[in-house]
């Protein structure tokens, strides 16, 4: 980024010295990477430091970034018959668990973002870290440091299961008692995976695959590139730089 | 001698006092609580999850029904992260509405919870006031929405129209009538401005109604004063924020810290508690309640004083009127690009939140540049209250955990989501 640096990262730059991966300031948000061996080492600094001061952690969440800038419909091409059809796709919740997609194996997958907010600097810090595997998503626990971590990572571990290292109590939170599956990944069918009825032979509430509900989104997924925000954006960062 | 054991009981999810669908599991000695477990999630939805799959604009009414007593505060974080996303300015007017929109809720989620929390401790008469002044406000949100709850009123760009010129009035009924009658409609002669207007100048005498009613009553008194004391440090640590971490004697607001809408423009004060205990934070929460009076009031004012535009000229946000549409063909395009379609957001992020008045309430919001949010996260303030019931209720008896979840003020719409 070709504009001057505020005060606050670089008093981030130095204090998180070769921890820090990434930094970037957009809309007045400022949003740093660390890689998972530093996120609590990074974390505990942010808290602890008297010119940061990071007494709060905000929120915490997980995000799957697969099917990351997929668009369902091709309007920049157009054929014989004209674009290619928007019902086709298989973005979410256009199929089934008997249907979803087995991604090939895309690096850095799952992430965690953190927000962070000191009081005393009336200041806030989005905070991130992709998880190395994919197929275990491990990120150290930050229990120890802000205790209302505790349900936030419980809550990604249930819906996107990210493991978290060295949390007390890591239970599903969210999602029905004896659940299967992570239904917040994006290749988690959005109706399900088994739905519950009444049985009245067993006299009991029973489980069985989704068959009540199909898979139906009414509206593709669509990126259009806008000059407007383009020019808007170059405008924001002239003026940013004066 | 007879050995006596530590026994674990259920609390909810049918219990009056658990507000909705909480299971909270205790572990009692005898009538002292050693380790309370809430187990939540009876009520999600998947809010997030849907939202992924639908244009920005169709989630805006899910946001409604998070918390379900403080309906357009959600909506107001919602359009604002769209808004940053896509660096549209807001009409003044629309942030003046907003803004008393806002406090109008606050009201209504404030007169809820007293209502409510005096029930579960046994002041029944509490419950029947508040109503009666809930139901006056319901009819602005209904007067403008159309809905008396999900209103759906904030889009991004503005608000959805402007306030009506004429306040609906009751209509004769078997129920309402004579005497009757001519009280709920002494109001409503004028504009929706006018009713908020009276409503603004009787609802402090209302307030020292409920105060009388509670504020130096015994019982009241017995239940709530050195009741679940929350020192700052630990509110902070446990991510507190509104009335429970001003009832600790913190003085934060986010509308004064990091203003939106017109809170900057608007003149209120910030309570805060000393001891931090269920009696400090009735009192924020009363206090509150007039101060939203006051912004209203103040709201109110600007808004008979500046007519103008509620909603950006942009129709690639915001529809153009039918009107343009009859006789010009890029309205009508655009009209239906953006009811079929809806809008690209810029790839990007952002958190936008908002004092809801049950702490900052924030949503984080991912694009990648589709005409669908890639990631929504709505940060609750429920969510992280209830996380820190086991830390404050140990050692409490029973009936203080009744007491401690009223005073959570938690809604299990945006606890579960």
């Amino acid at each position: 980024m070709s504009e001057a640096k505020s005060q606050f990262a670089q008093k981030l730059e130095a204090l998180l010295g070769q921890k820090l991966a990434t930094l970037s300031e957009e809309r007045g948000e400022t949003t740093i990477e660390v890689l998972p061996e530093n996120w609590l080492a990074a974390a505990a600094l942010l808290r602890d430091d008297a010119g940061l001061h990071f007494e709060q952690l905000v929120d915490l969440c997980g995000v799957d970034y697969l099917s990351w800038g997929d668009a369902e419909w091709d309007t920049t091409d157009v054929s014989s018959e004209g674009f290619s059809r928007g019902v086709e796709g298989a973005g979410p919740g256009r199929f089934s668990w008997a249907n979803r997609p087995h991604p090939a194996h895309i690096p850095h997958r799952f992430g965690v973002v953190v927000h962070l907010l000191s009081l005393k600097y009336n200041r806030r810090l989005r905070v991130r870290a992709h998880c190395a595997d994919d197929e275990l998503p491990v990120l150290p626990s930050l229990v120890g440091l802000w205790p209302s971590a505790d349900w936030f990572e419980r809550e990604a571990f249930d819906l996107f299961g990210i493991v978290f290292e060295g949390h007390p109590d890591l239970r599903r939170i969210l999602t029905d008692y004896g659940f299967v599956g992570h239904p917040f990944r994006k290749d988690f069918p959005l109706i399900g995976n088994v739905e519950v009825r009444y049985d009245p032979e067993k006299q009991r509430v029973v489980y069985e695959p989704v068959t009540s509900v199909e898979p139906r989104v009414l509206v593709p997924r669509t990126i259009r590139d806008d000059s407007r925000y383009e020019q808007a954006d170059a405008e924001r960062k002239a003026g940013g730089a004066k | 001698m007879q050995e006596i054991k530590n026994y674990t009981m259920n609390f909810g999810p049918q219990h009056p006092a658990a507000h909705g669908v909480l299971r909270l599991v205790l572990e009692m000695d005898g009538e002292t609580i050693v380790r309370a477990d809430p187990h939540v999630g009876l009520l999600h939805r998947a809010t997030e999850k849907l939202a992924e799959s639908k244009p920005f604009n169709q989630s805006i009414g899910y946001m409604d029904r998070l918390d379900y007593v403080s309906m357009m505060c959600s909506e107001h974080a919602y359009v604002r992260a769209i808004e940053n996303l896509l660096g549209v300015e807001v009409p003044d007017r629309a942030q003046w509405i907003r803004t008393m929109f806002d406090e109008i809720t606050r009201i209504l989620n404030h007169l809820m919870w007293l209502g409510s929390n005096a029930l579960d401790l046994g002041a029944m008469a509490v419950f029947l006031y508040a109503f009666r002044e809930r139901e006056e406000l319901m009819d602005c949100y209904e007067a403008v929405s159309g809905a008396r709850m999900h209103a759906t009123y904030y889009r991004p760009g503005g608000v959805y129209r402007d306030l009506p010129e004429q306040m609906p009035k009751y209509a004769e009924s078997k129920w309402h009538k004579g005497k009757d009658l001519e009280r709920l409609n002494e109001w409503r002669g004028g504009s929706m401005l006018d009713f908020l207007d009276a409503f603004t100048q009787d609802f402090p005498r209302r307030v020292d109604e409920y105060e009388t009613l509670l504020t130096n009553n015994r019982i009241w008194k017995q239940r709530t004063v050195d009741i679940g004391v929350v020192p700052p440090e630990q509110a902070l640590a446990w991510g507190m924020s509104g009335p429970m971490l001003r009832g600790s004697g913190i003085e934060w607001d986010l509308r004064k810290k990091q203003p939106y809408a017109k809170y900057a423009e608007v003149d209120f004060d910030i309570p805060v508690g000393v001891k931090g205990d269920c009696y400090d934070r009735y009192l924020v929460r009363v206090e509150e309640m007039r101060q939203s009076n006051r912004i209203i009031k103040q709201c109110v004012d600007w808004l008979r004083k500046n007519p103008g535009p509620v909603m950006v000229r942009n129709f690639k946000v915001a529809p153009p009127s039918r009107v343009e549409m009859k006789d010009d063909m890029e309205a009508l395009i655009h009209h239906f690009k953006l009811f079929t379609e809806g809008y690209s957001v810029p790839a990007g992020e952002t958190y936008a939140a908002v004092e809801a008045p049950k702490g900052e309430f924030g949503i984080y919001l991912v694009s990648d540049g589709a005409n669908k949010p890639f990631r929504l996260k709505c940060r609750a303030p429920s969510f992280v209250h209830l996380s820190s019931m086991d830390a404050i209720v140990r050692g409490h008896m029973l009936p203080d955990v009744v007491a401690m979840i009223g005073t959570y003020d938690v809604v299990f719409g945006e606890v579960d989501r």
